[in-house]
This record gives structure tokens, sequence and C-alpha cells, in this order.
């Protein structure tokens, strides 16, 4: 029985909640993703970037708060500083529309014209944060990092395993859920998010009952922004802040919004853990976890991997194609919020 | 090739750019530019033809460029003899069970009826033959690159002359690129650019990550060269000779032997360096002209103004009887593999292959930023792009510095804002990358050359 137990609490150290903190920090980028397809229509290279001006502010402040001794106790400052990081991105997003993008807007140009667009913007956004932090490693997470730590659960369960549950893995998981709720709310009980939901469904109707299209753009950018930053930060707290990071990032959050189905935020959230999960379970060395199951003569004598962690990234992307040539729409079928 | 007024502008004055790099900051950083240009030129004439031509989106360039290098290790290297020995057979089989394997798929496919019956078989036999081929496979190559793992460890490669590997380069990305169109091309246009984008993701990664094929992040160094070592020219006759006669005034005005024979030495030396840089550009540039003129000429017949109207209007191309899903993956395919020529060029011309160098921002869309500058559609456009946006993303560095410098002159030297924007300056260029993109798609969405269309 213990060695059930034990072979459990290996996958959920090492597979679920590393999984469950991985895949909310790609929902919500792959709901941002989402949001700019189904109402701006275009596919959104600058998102990644984005999430990283988001984090970078969120660190400036941070940073600002800890040298005025400002802080939460066991939880990190970074969460003070979130308000400011989200502001701050909620304006990048506008300030991009209202110079950018808006005008392709009135153009009414092709996606890929606005896809184009969007790596320019991504460029420029790239080059302020590196010319304003570097490319250095920030590690800015403080306070209690630990809620559960190893030790102390193998003393708590007598169990062989220990189970450790990191204080950013919990927040990053709370601060999705809270996020999630409130987006789904709103964009289902509000009169402004269904307006928003009529216009990503069909525009020229939306336009013909009176919805005002400008109003419509602005509040998706607000949402964008807050998505954006909020899963930037969440993403840097947990494995520490790199500002290229989030270019390679960009992959895996479009892979997730396809996969659950681009332009569904349902799906969005759905493919964000799919593809973290998959990720993850296949490139985990399953060797300890049957250990404990299989009696002694049978156990493996390899790592029992399917395949080495260097190909995270490949999965990803096999999964992708794999849906889009099984179901092209997405698991849930896409393009209206 | 008849270039118009506007055309001449352009090439002198990016001719003349280059003669001032040549008198400003010496003749061979000059060259060092020029030889890349020409390498970002090629590359984006690959890309021009699959977008330009037939608007089929390939953000896939670097995987291509990886295939080149590739092509250029596995030519040129010598075999690792030892590593055939042990790893050889255990490569075999896994080779032939690996087609045994997708033979018995195909066959499942087309002779199982039942749907559902079809995907489980088709899982099942995947599954165990990946198992099985896996097993033979890890074996081999675990045991190839314990060979000699701080020289070699990998299989090596054919011990031909490099320049063969342009051509293979080609051959290599296209058939990369076959497999990907087979199963991506029938995306729209957005996807296709985030698929192709990933896939050359994956081709990196798998390039770094198996050492038995191309030794992986621990990189392949010292490759042959086309062109003579500098060690061999400066002790060569004719070479010291050439010097000599070009530099004949300057040696004849010092009169003490001892110095004329000095300062000869280091001309030498210095030319040996500038002989061998040119030796490549006019290599390059011989490639360069060869793409352009037959991309050229497939652009004005009818096969190009067939795709033109598969471009414009995939409807009505396609009730005229056009095969356009077949066309797509043909374009897709050339274009491919004329970026994976400009891949082996430029591990050549580096003689060393570092997979981990591969970055899409540097690789991808670096070189979408030269199409869409250059005009997307025109050849000497896409060439006229390369050149611009490589020359910039050099040159830009030492100009910022230089206004940074003159923008702070009133600030105190140990200014931390100073400092501070002085160790940023490599990063401005992606700012001026992303301003040129954004200003040129606003102001000029044709591009610098646009298009021009030719009615016959």
């Amino acid at each position: 029985m213990t060695d059930i137990i034990n072979s459990f609490v290996v996958l959920l150290n090492f597979l679920i909640i590393p999984g469950l903190s991985y895949g909310s920090q790609l929902a919500l980028g792959a709901l941002g993703v989402t949001f700019v397809y189904a109402i701006l229509r275009f596919a959104n290279f600058a998102h990644g970037e984005l999430m990283s001006f988001g984090a970078m502010i969120t660190i400036l402040f941070t940073w600002f708060f800890q040298s005025q001794n400002i802080g939460l106790g066991i939880l990190p400052t970074a969460l003070l500083a979130l308000p400011f990081g989200i502001l701050a991105t909620i304006i990048l997003g506008l300030l991009s529309d209202k110079f950018v993008f808006k005008y392709y807007r009135k153009q009414k140009s092709v996606p890929v014209v606005l896809a184009m667009v969007s790596i320019g913007v991504m460029f420029v956004v790239n080059a302020i944060i590196r010319i304003i932090v570097g490319t250095e490693t920030i590690k800015f997470s403080d306070g209690q990092k630990f809620i559960l730590k190893a030790k102390q659960f193998k003393v708590m369960t007598g169990l062989n395993e220990g189970l450790a549950i990191k204080s950013s893995q919990v927040i990053t998981i709370l601060i999705t859920i809270a996020l999630l709720t409130f987006t789904f709310w709103f964009l289902q009980k509000t009169k402004t998010g269904k307006s928003m939901r009529a216009f990503s469904d069909n525009e020229d109707l939306a336009l013909l009952s009176g919805i005002n299209p400008d109003r419509v753009v602005f509040i998706t950018w607000l949402i964008v922004g807050t998505l954006a930053c909020v899963a930037g930060t969440l993403y840097g707290l947990d494995k520490s802040y790199k500002p290229i990071i989030y270019l390679n990032l960009v992959l895996p959050i479009f892979a997730s919004a396809i996969v659950g189905g681009i332009g569904s935020p349902f799906g969005a959230v759905v493919g964000g853990y799919v593809i973290a999960f998959s990720e993850i379970m296949v490139t985990y060395a399953y060797k300890k976890f049957f250990k404990y199951l299989l009696p002694e003569n049978l156990e493996p004598s390899s790592l029992v991997q399917l395949l080495s962690t260097d190909y995270k990234f490949a999965v990803s992307f096999t999964i992708l194609v794999i849906v889009l040539l099984i179901r092209p729409s997405g698991i849930f079928k896409g393009k209206v919020l | 090739m008849r270039f118009d007024k506007y055309e001449w502008t352009a090439i002198s004055i990016m001719a003349s750019l280059f003669i001032l790099v040549g008198f400003i900051q010496g003749w061979s950083v000059s060259l060092v530019i020029l030889n890349m240009c020409i390498i970002s030129a090629i590359m984006t004439m690959g890309v021009n033809i699959s977008w330009g031509y037939a608007g089929v989106i390939n953000f896939g360039v670097m995987g291509f460029l990886a295939m080149g290098g590739l092509a250029a290790v596995l030519v040129s290297y010598p075999p690792v003899k030892e590593a055939w020995h042990v790893g050889g057979s255990g490569l075999g089989i896994s080779f032939i069970l690996l087609v045994v394997l997708v033979t018995s798929v195909y066959f499942i496919t087309k002779l199982v009826e039942k749907k559902s019956h079809k995907y489980w078989l088709n899982g099942l036999v995947i599954f165990f033959g990946l198992i099985i081929i896996r097993h033979f496979f890890l074996n081999a190559t675990d045991r190839i690159e314990e060979v000699d793992p701080a020289l070699a460890g990998f299989l090596g490669g054919a011990n031909l002359p490099i320049i063969f590997s342009w051509a293979v380069g080609g051959f290599f990305a296209g058939g990369v690129a076959f497999v990907i169109g087979k199963v991506a091309l029938g995306l729209r246009s957005d996807y296709l650019a985030i698929v192709t984008l990933g896939i050359s993701e994956v081709v990196v990664s798998v390039l770094k990550h198996e050492e038995w094929l191309s030794r992986g992040v621990k990189n392949v160094i010292g490759l042959k060269r086309p062109v003579p070592y500098e060690i061999n020219l400066q002790s060569s006759d004719w070479f010291i000779n050439m010097v000599t006669w070009f530099n004949s005034s300057k040696l004849n005005d010092i009169i003490d032997p001892n110095k004329k024979q000095e300062m000869l030495t280091n001309l030498v030396i210095d030319g040996s360096s500038l002989f061998v840089k040119l030796n490549y550009a006019v290599l390059f540039f011989i490639v360069m002209i060869v793409i352009y003129y037959f991309a050229n000429k497939a652009q004005i017949s009818p096969w190009g103004r067939m795709m033109r109207a598969i471009r414009d209007n995939e409807v009505s191309a396609n009730a005229m009887g056009k095969d356009i899903v077949k066309q797509h993956l043909i374009i897709f395919v050339i274009g491919a593999a004329i970026v994976g020529v400009a891949g082996a060029m430029l591990v050549t011309l580096d003689g060393l292959f570092t997979p981990s160098g591969y970055r899409p921002l540097r690789f991808t869309f670096i070189i979408w930023i030269m199409v869409i500058v250059g005009g997307s559609g025109n050849n000497l456009g896409a060439i006229f792009g390369g050149f611009v946006i490589w020359f910039a993303w050099i040159e830009v560095a030492p100009l910022t510095t230089f206004l940074i410098n003159l923008f702070t002159s009133g600030l105190d030297p140990q200014n931390a804002i100073r400092l501070h924007l002085l160790d940023s300056v490599p990063y401005f260029r992606y700012l001026l990358m992303g301003m040129v993109l954004l200003l040129i798609l606003r102001y000029r969405p044709k591009g610098i050359i646009p298009e021009k269309v030719r009615h016959s």
C-alpha cells in the first residue's frame, strides 16, 4: 500500500504540480493570444514580448519596493508590484494599437500582413526590454520559497518520497483560477462581455446593432495586457526572468491556443494544460515511479523515458500538427469568443 | 536582366556604401560584410520565391539553413571509421526496421476498411515498432557517441570537397521541406507560419541533440575550405610577387632593405586574409548570379505567371485547372532548397557548424524583414533587401555608439545613463529592424524595389 502511495507522491511531485503551474502559465498566455485573434483577427507574434515587458516592469517596481523595505512578508514582493506592471502592459498594448495596428484594421488588411506587423512590434519591444534590463537572468522572487518542503513532508507522513510545493506554484495556480473565473464571468454575464462575443462572432452584425468597435478594441487590450503581464510575471517568478525565454515561449503558447481552437477562450485554457502535461509526461523519466509499483525482479534498468527532455519543444509541435491534421479547428471549435 | 534607372541608383548606392566602409573601417571589414550580405541575399531569394511568387509563407528558414549546414558537415568531414564500425550495423538495422514500419502502416491504411480499426491498428503497430527500433537505435548511437568523444563521437562525413555540399544542402533542405509541405501546406497562411516556425525549431533541436549525426552542441570545427589557406598563400611565391607588384610604388619608396622586407611581410599577411575573403566573395557572387538568373527566368516563364495567378486568385486559378496543392508544394520545396544552399554556404564561410547558434530571431525573422523591405515578388528587390538589412545590422553598432557619444557629450563621462546606453549598443539593432519593418509596411508596403508585373 505504501508503495502505491509513494509512487503517487512521485508523480504528484514531479509531474502533476509542475504540470499544473506550467499549464496555468501557458493557459493565461494562450488566452491572451486567443483574445487578440478573436477580436482583432490576427496572430500576434508580439505576445511573448508583451509578457516579457509586463514582467520587466513588475521587476523594476519590485526592486523599488525592496529598496524602500516595503514587502508582503511571506509572499513575494512582486505581487505588490504586479498592478503597476499590468498598467504598463495595458498602456503598451494600447499604444501599439493606436500607432501600429489600428491603421491596418481600418485598411482591412489580410491577417498575414497584420502578423508581419506584429513581428515588427515584437522587434521593437524586444529591443526596448534589452536596452532597459539587458539579457541577464534575473531572480526576483523573495518571501518564503516553499510552502511544503520535501523533508517536512517525509517527517509528517513517514513516506519514503518527499513532496515539495513551491509557493510560486501555488500562487500561479490560485491567480490563474481567479483570473480565469473573472474572465469567463465577464464574457458570459456582463453587457460589455456579451458585446465582445457578438463582435467576434459577426463584426458587421455587431456594428449594425450599435456596438462601438473602438470600445471593444479598448476592452480587448485591457484584458490582453492584464493576462500577458500576469502570465509573464508568474513564469518569471516560477523559473526566473530571462528576456530571451519569452520568444521561445511564444511557440508553445500558440500551440496551446491552436490545439484548443484559436478564438475559443475555453479551448485556450484546455490547450494550455494539454500542451504542458504532454510536454512533461512524454519527457519525464518514470523509473522511480515504476520502482515502487513493480516487484523487484521486474524493476526497469533504464530511465523509462519516452523522449529526452531536450525534445520538450518537439512534443508540443507534434501535438499541434496532429490536431491540425485531424481536427483543423482545434479541440473546441474556434473563431468565436 | 535590364535594370531601370531606379534600380541602378539602388545598386550604385549599395556599392558606394561598401567602398565607403572600405575606406573608413578597412577593406577587410567591408569584405566580411559583403560576404554575409551575399549569403543573406540568397536566403532572401529563397523566401521570396515561395512568398513573393506564390504567397506561400515559410517561417522555417532557420530549419532549412541548419539542414544546409548539416550537409556541409556530412559532405566535407572525413568519415570516423571506428564509429561506423561500432554503430553502423545497428543504425542499418534500425533504418531497415523503420522502412518496414512505414510500409506496414501504409498498407494498413490502404487495406483495412473500417476507420476505427484502422486507427487502432496503426497506433499499435507504430507504438510497438518504435519501441523495437528505439532499442537498436539507442544502442548504436550510444556506442557511436562513445568513440573518442573529445574529437569525434559522431559518424563523420564523406570527405568530399565542401563546395559539393552547396548542392547537397539544397537537396537536404528540399527534402525536409517536402515532408513539411505534405503535412502542413493545406493550412491557412497564419497557421502555416506558426507551424513552419515550430517545425524549424524541432529540426534545430534534433541537430542539437542527435550527437551521432551532427556532434550536437559539441559543434564541428575545422571544416575544409573551397579557397586557399592564408598560411599557404603567405609562403607561395606567386602570391608574394603579386603583393609586391600591387604595392611596388609603396615599397620602392623605402630604401632600407630590412624595413622593406618587414613591410612586405606585413603586406603579405594582410593581403592573404584579404585575398581569401575576396575568393569567397567571388564564389558566392557567382552562386548568387546563377540563382538570380534562373529565378528571374522562372518568374517570367508560363510557370511563373501561373504562380502569380495562384497567388492573386486561388479560386479562379483552380477553376482554370491548376493543381494548387501540388504547385504550392513545388514552390515551397524550391524556396527551401535555395535557403538550404545558403545554409551550406554560411557554414562553409564560418568553417564551423554550431547547431545552438541557430536562433529564430536572427535566422528567420531578420530574413523576413529583408524580404519585406527589399520588395516581395522582385528578385532584385530580394537581393537588395538582403544587402541593405545585413549592412544595417552590422553598421548600426558603430553608428549608435557615435550617436550616443554625441548626445551625451554634455554629460559626465561616468554618468550612469550614458554608460548603460553604451552597454546596450548591440540591442539597438533590434530597435532599428523593428522600426524599419513597421515603417516599410506602413508607407511602402510593396518594398523598396516593388514587383514589376509584366503583361505579355
